[in-house]
């Protein structure tokens, strides 16, 4: 099952002043792969999406997509390479309406004709064809990131990265997101940051946990949950 | 480009102004015309504005920069060459390139929107005191003299095929009606190409637009040239209108007039900086002819008023006004067909009883 490495983080230090917010990270994602992160607050999850997508220059270390070596690079070269987030607080085009919105993920990577088709379908398959004409800082927090995961499936990368993408969702959309979520996976690479163990639980097996900038453990969520360490740091963390 | 609501409203905009171009000189007197080709050479620039900022998201505190630059190249391109016509294109070129270098610098070294507002109106007013210092003999440009102070005769358009035809001021009219219509009909254009529409995106959110893979570097550059080129056709125009360009294009006052235009105007609306530009020039020109109230004061207080009361600007309340017209109207009879459909039933259901 497993492939080639697609993604690799060597050595990844970001530092803001004395925060080591991500701190010597080694990290390796396999072809195919649905990998969740999770991590208490402030353990540099989302530091760590924004060095590999290019909205921080790591203070140390290589991020290797497909043998490019991307550190440093602009974030919309690394998209192009094919590499698609969703970012923790929600990035939309809040003035535009919906439909404008998938279109413009759409036709940045098809021709016009092929981009409106792939908009229908993207609309229809997160069914958001009801409300494709609402302006989209109107809709509530659920459906924006609705609209923001349409964004991110309708330019087909086949790496995704999700950040918390079922914060703020109501129990039946969580169950919908899990279900998505496993759809594009038949097609791409995907990593998942999630606070919620019951959706990890449905979308995946192989688990890694960020503690104060470092990897902590990787393993299965059975091997995870289990672990000592682990229940310290996070699990103790959350029902405290 | 699809035939939606929005567009039928341009479409008859264009219409009204084909009309006017070709009615106006019929109907106005010669002085009354030499000044609208005054006020539509402030429309066209303000539409550039309108352009950038409305719908780029960049607020240009210098767009008159490219504006002078339009006028003074087209001059001294107009002087040398003996006819108007390639100084025109000379005069777009020479704006965009500017505009294109500086937008280079400010896009690709990822300058902050603040900074951006200040370095633009930096490179105004150093134009302005650069060009107020050009008055000896050995300030020129080939045959042209760039006059200081006093700034530089501009030479009157004349026919594309014979440069000893040259243009009568009603004629200029017709030209400056003319780029109006056509500036209109571009940026018209331009907003529903696939650029537009992710010049768009980028104002509404930067990082969003970058991780969807566009480089918004190059967008917002690519527009504020275009912009720039805009400017400097409204620069041709006000230097033809006026018969003269000199540094005072480039002072302050002109400057913050360009940005007042648009707020009254409406941004996110190309026909608003137009009709702002055009409204403000008649009110300022009717103040100057009194002394009660002063003119600045007067231009402050209404920037205060609008960025207080109509923040949105005059065209996107009215439409904003209109539309909820219209849908209060389509409520109101469907509710009074709803009342007709409830009566009814009532009275079916009367009669229903009384067979009982
Ligand atoms: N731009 C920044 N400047 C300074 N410090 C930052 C910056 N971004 C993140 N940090 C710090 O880095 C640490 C990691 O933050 P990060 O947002 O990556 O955590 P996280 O794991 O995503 O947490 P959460 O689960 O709350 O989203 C935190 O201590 C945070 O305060
Ligand atoms: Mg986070």
């Amino acid at each position: 099952m497993k492939g080639e490495i697609v993604l690799e983080a060597r050595d990844l230090s970001m530092h803001f002043g004395g925060v080591h917010a991500v701190d010597q990270v080694n990290f390796a994602l396999w072809d195919n792969e649905l990998r969740c992160l999770i991590g208490p607050n402030g353990a540099g999850k989302s530091t760590f999406f924004k060095c590999l997508t290019g909205q921080h220059v790591p203070t140390h270390g290589d991020v290797v997509i497909r043998d490019v070596h991307v550190a440093g690079r602009e974030p919309h070269q690394i998209a192009r390479l094919g590499v698609g987030i969703k970012t923790q607080v929600p990035n939309v085009f809040d003035g535009l309406s919906v439909e404008e919105n998938i279109w413009l993920s759409a036709r940045r990577w098809h021709k016009a004709q092929r981009a409106k088709v792939l908009t229908q379908e993207t609309l229809e398959r997160l069914a958001l064809g009801d409300i494709r004409s609402a302006i989209v800082g109107t809709l509530a927090h659920g459906q924006r990131q609705w609209v923001e995961l349409g964004m991110v499936v309708a330019a087909e990368p086949w790496l995704v990265l999700l950040d918390e993408p079922a914060a703020g969702m109501t129990h039946e959309e969580v169950e919908t997101t899990a279900e998505l979520i496993r759809e594009v996976n038949k097609t791409a690479t995907m990593i998942v940051v999630e606070h919620d163990m019951q959706f990890i639980r449905m979308i995946s097996n192989k688990v890694t946990v960020f503690h104060e900038g470092r990897i902590l453990i990787e393993d299965t969520m059975d091997v995870i949950s289990a672990d000592e360490r682990v229940r310290e740091v996070y699990l103790g963390h959350k029902s405290q | 480009m699809t035939w939606n609501r929005e567009n039928k409203w341009r479409a008859g905009l264009v219409v009204l102004g084909v009309i006017f171009l070709f009615a106006a000189p019929n109907v106005f007197q010669l002085f009354t015309i030499i000044n609208m080709t005054t006020a539509i050479a402030f429309a066209i620039l303000a539409l550039s504005l309108g352009l950038i900022w409305g719908y780029g998201g960049i607020l240009c505190f210098g767009q008159t920069a490219f504006f002078g630059l339009g006028a003074y190249a087209y001059t001294v391109a107009a002087i040398n060459f003996g006819g108007s016509t390639w100084a025109i294109l000379v005069a777009i070129l020479v704006a965009m390139l500017v505009a294109a270098v500086l937008g280079y610098f400010v896009f690709y070294g990822r300058v902050s929107d603040v900074y951006l507002a200040v370095i633009t109106l930096t490179a105004t007013l150093i134009l302005y005191s650069l060009m107020r210092r050009t008055s000896g003999p050995e300030y020129k440009i080939g045959k042209s003299l760039l006059g200081g102070f006093n700034g530089i005769t501009s030479p009157p358009l004349n026919m594309p095929w014979d440069t000893s035809q040259v243009l009568f001021p009603e004629h200029v009219f017709y030209v400056a009606m003319a780029a109006l219509i056509l500036a209109y009909i571009l940026c018209s254009w331009l907003v529903q190409t696939q650029f537009g529409r992710v010049s768009v995106a980028i104002r509404e959110n930067e990082l969003r637009a970058e991780l969807l893979g566009y480089d918004i570097r190059f967008y917002k550059m690519a527009l504020f040239t275009v912009g720039g080129g805009i400017a400097a056709v409204a620069g041709v125009v006000f230097c033809n209108g006026v018969g003269r360009v000199t540094p005072d294009v480039f002072n302050l006052y002109n400057t913050a007039l360009t940005i007042i235009w648009v707020i009254v105007g409406g941004r996110g609306t190309l026909i608003g900086p137009v009709l702002g530009a055009i409204l403000l020039f008649y009110l300022t020109s009717s103040l100057g002819t009194q002394a009660v109230l002063n003119n600045n004061l007067v231009l402050g207080a209404i920037l205060i008023l609008f960025v207080l009361l109509v923040p949105k600007g005059i065209v996107p309340s009215f439409t904003e006004w209109w539309d909820n017209r219209r849908a209060l109207r389509t409520s109101r009879r469907k509710e009074v067909r709803m009342r007709r459909r409830r009566s009814r039933l009532a009275e079916a259901n009367g009669e229903a009883g009384d067979e009982r």
